[in-house]
């Protein structure tokens, strides 16, 4: 906690920031471009051909959505124990970015499940699931914008999310608890050939790095824009 | 106890309490969750009343697949242990193939065989290149189909 601590300070967290932001940037840019050329070169799936490849976007997508969720509801519950300052900005900066992976899982899933499944969508526990996911961060991110006074809207959203998390292990575990038409996970199983996996895990590798990237961007925008609303309020009120 | 202390133990507890009643809901609603029945619970009895449609998964077995005319299909549908035949027509997915996982949606006909309306075919995790499965095949190391 003594590391947390010493970044609690806003003005040093924006100090930091700043200077790790451009190589993170790069960063990103590599991997990804990396990933994408790695993938688009690997062999086709000798069962599902050419679609497979949409997994590329889809499972480090999928993963982010939920992780990115999971690292929501650690900060919101951070935020409401420990009242740390740049818990719920972490949580606020988080919620677009992880929306867009949802949305992104959904859209990817729904064009690799025509030309596979035969269909664009089931109501099958894990696409449902991961549909209710989409539904609540909008309802994070609704929460922020109804609410004006930053403390009051964090304190609602932190509450949300921490509920809302009870769906993560619904997520992750749907296809095992019940039947499903989507697969079950099979990256870390072996299950999944070596010439695919490692584009795969350098794409989750960049995803995560553009996650990071666009968390510590989003954040610097949310901190300097709370203080220049504190400052216009100690104007209004001289 | 500290006002931390305080906040922790609400927020624990009140996860633990939402969690708990999911739980129980999930496990109450466990029928209508489900995607599909296995041609195990089928041949167990195990179908909705009144005839109402419903999707019955496995995969389909080696050998069964019999065509009637242009797009009439016959097959069954296994879990190893049972089998339901179903009887299809319409356009296929393309990964329909024996021993591919499927899953049909509709009713059980009076004679016992499964008159589907809808054909979904249901692949598994396992992803390699052809060239890989060959080289496992030759090496005698291969255990999908």
């Amino acid at each position: 906690m003594a590391n947390l601590h010493w970044l609690a300070n806003p003005g040093r967290f924006l100090r930091i920031a700043n200077a790790v932001l451009p190589y993170l940037g790069a960063l990103t840019a590599a991997l990804l471009a990396w990933g994408f050329f790695a993938g688009l070169s690997a062999p086709h799936d000798a069962t599902q051909g050419a679609p497979a490849k949409i997994m590329y976007v889809h499972v480090p997508s999928a993963i982010m959505s939920m992780a990115i969720f999971g690292a929501m509801a650690v900060a919101s519950a951070v935020a409401l124990i420990w009242k740390h300052p740049l818990a719920d900005i972490a949580a606020k900066a988080s919620a677009v970015i992880g929306a867009g992976f949802t949305a992104t899982t959904l859209l990817s899933g729904s064009l690799w499940g025509r030309p596979t499944w035969g269909t664009f969508w089931v109501w099958d526990a894990r696409l449902t699931s991961e549909l209710i996911l989409f539904f609540i961060y909008l309802g994070y991110i609704a929460i922020w914008q109804a609410i004006e006074d930053p403390n009051r809207a964090a304190r609602a959203a932190a509450i949300l999310c921490l509920a809302g998390s009870v769906n993560l292990p619904i997520i992750h575990y749907s296809v095992e608890w019940w039947n499903t038409l989507h697969q079950p996970a099979g990256l870390l199983q072996g299950r999944t050939d070596s010439s695919m996996a490692v584009p795969l895990l350098t794409l989750l590798a960049g995803f995560f790095s553009f996650y990071v990237t666009m968390l510590l961007w989003r954040m610097e925008r949310e901190v300097v824009g709370r203080k220049i609303r504190q400052l216009r309020l100690l104007r209004a009120q001289a | 106890m500290t006002r931390k202390r305080q906040r922790m133990i609400f927020v624990v507890s009140g996860l633990a309490a939402l969690g708990a009643a999911t739980a129980l809901v999930m496990f109450a609603l466990s029928d209508n969750i489900t995607f599909f029945r296995t041609p195990t619970e089928v041949v167990g009895g195990d179908v909705p009343p009144n005839n109402r449609n419903f999707r019955i998964g496995g995969l389909v077995e080696s050998g069964s697949v019999v065509r009637h005319g242009a797009d009439t299909i016959h097959f069954l549908v296994t879990d190893t242990r049972s089998s339901v035949k179903v009887t299809y027509t319409g356009l296929l997915p393309n990964l329909f193939k024996e021993g591919q996982g499927v899953v049909a949606e509709g009713r059980m006909g009076p004679d016992g065989v499964f008159v589907a309306n809808q054909i979904l075919a249901k692949h598994d995790e396992t992803y390699m290149p052809k060239e890989v499965i060959d080289a496992l095949k030759a090496e005698g190391q291969w255990k999908g189909q």
